[in-house]
């Protein structure tokens, strides 16, 4: 990370902004490095002065009346004199007129907020990407002792990879992929003429997290956290199949930590 | 949007929803304008203009959506101010350059940050910032919006908002630090 782009996130950090895992970089590159501490301690003193210092304004009585005035039924007499502001109200949804110095590079992908529901739609995007003609793997084959160590060196973590043709999903291969930013293992799998894509994201957070499925542009998706590892099944199965087949590698996963 | 605003369970339910950020709205109108007589009239204006939009609202929340309302008629008191400065938007770094606010005496620049929490003092400091920079740096400080309900209270990206905050809490720290060489 560099100093340009932590000095933007520094401040996100202080804000409470940034997910587990962008919070950790930037505390990371601060502790490296004396002028983005320096300038994090001072922000972070500026944060509280001002909260100590209390800086709101209360609004004067009268005005609080005037409005209260306006509002019940007498609000038709006082609210009918405003012409054509209309297009002003319309304006403001539709961008500002205060030019934009662009966070270039620093989109705000790493914002706690909408985090999960941006990974979702780039999962889907990924999925669609991979759908494409000879776009689906990277490593063709139905051994995952052929695709798990394909995985190994282009990965910090390589995914699981399990084997589900008994159970009726038929490996595929694996494919590097990128959400997030970062490099992601995609483990490809087959039930009937239907693709399902494995994303295998290595997480700071060792919690297990029960899974859960969305529905997002016509596609399944279901996640969960194990061990470590972030999980994300996608696919145009239906909901209750691909449930089926997040719980088949879940149980293998567990069972055999190796893959 | 043709809809009437004598209908009394409107009424209620746009005091219910709005008049509690009564205190929040003026707050940025005191920043925003710098006047006290100017940022009441635009409250009012504000909330009058919000309860005849208020049958096309549809959320998320009511207060960015007050604060891009207030924004508004902000701007076109900055188009009647015409000739003040603040109606100018600058984003240029010399609107980083501050004069120095105050004098007292000081150890380090660190120490006069936990030392000055007078309200008055930062205040000034804060009004001393340009826009777009102090607009951004009260709704995340003083009105508690987080990034992605500044981003739709002022209409801009979230980058744009970081970036603009980035660029608020240096300006304030040179401000501070300015003052410190002065008072050496």
């Amino acid at each position: 990370m560099t100093c340009d782009e932590a000095e933007v996130l520094l401040n996100a950090l202080i804000d409470g902004e940034l997910d587990a895992g962008h919070a950790r970089e930037v505390e990371q590159h601060i502790a490296g490095c004396a002028r983005c501490s320096a300038a994090f301690a001072a922000y972070q003193k500026m944060s509280q002065a001002v909260a100590a210092a209390d800086l709101r304004y209360a609004a004067p009585l009268a005005l609080r009346r005037r409005i209260e005035a306006a509002l019940p039924k007498a609000a038709v007499s006082n609210l009918r004199p405003m012409p054509n502001r209309r297009s002003v109200l319309r304006g403001f949804g539709f961008g500002s007129a205060l030019s934009a110095i662009a966070a270039t590079g620093l989109v705000a992908i790493m914002l706690r907020h909408d985090d999960e529901q941006r990974i979702l739609s780039e999962i889907v995007s990924a999925h669609l990407r991979s759908l494409q003609p000879s776009h689906l793997t990277d490593v063709l084959s139905t051994d995952q002792h052929t695709v798990k160590p394909w995985f190994n060196g282009k990965l910090d973590v390589a995914p699981p990879v399990i084997d589900l043709t008994a159970q009726g999903f038929t490996l595929v291969g694996g494919r590097l992929d990128s959400i997030d930013a970062r490099a992601i293992g995609a483990v490809v799998y087959k039930r009937r003429a239907h693709v399902i894509n494995l994303f295998v994201a290595q997480t700071s957070s060792t919690e297990h997290r029960a899974a859960k499925i969305d529905s997002i542009s016509g596609f399944n998706i279901r996640r969960w956290s194990d061990r470590g590892l972030n999980y994300w099944a996608i696919s145009d199965l239906g909901a209750d199949e691909l449930d089926e087949f997040g719980e088949k590698i879940e149980a293998a996963a567990r069972s055999n930590t190796e893959g | 949007m043709g809809d009437s605003n004598d209908d009394p369970e409107r009424a209620r339910r746009f005091r219910e929803a709005a008049l509690p950020h009564l205190d929040d709205v003026y707050t940025l109108a005191r920043y925003l304008l710098r006047d006290p007589a100017d940022a009441e009239d635009a409250v009012q204006e504000c909330y009058l203009r919000a309860l005849k939009h208020f049958g096309g609202y549809r959320g998320p929340a009511m207060k960015p959506w007050l604060f891009a309302i207030l924004r508004n008629v902000c701007r076109a008191e900055f188009a009647r101010r015409a000739t003040a400065p603040s109606s100018a938007i600058d984003d240029s770094p010399e609107a980083a350059e501050q004069p120095p606010l105050w004098h007292e005496e000081q150890q380090t620049p660190e120490a006069q940050m936990l030392r000055d929490r007078d309200a008055v003092t930062i205040r000034r400091l804060v009004d001393g910032l340009a826009e777009p920079f102090r607009e951004t740096f009260v709704l995340r400080e003083i009105n508690e919006l987080s990034y992605r309900e500044i981003a739709e209270a002022v209409g801009a990206p979230v980058g744009t908002v970081m970036s603009r905050l980035a660029r608020a809490r240096a300006m304030l720290r040179s401000a501070w630090m300015a003052e410190q060489e002065q008072a050496r």
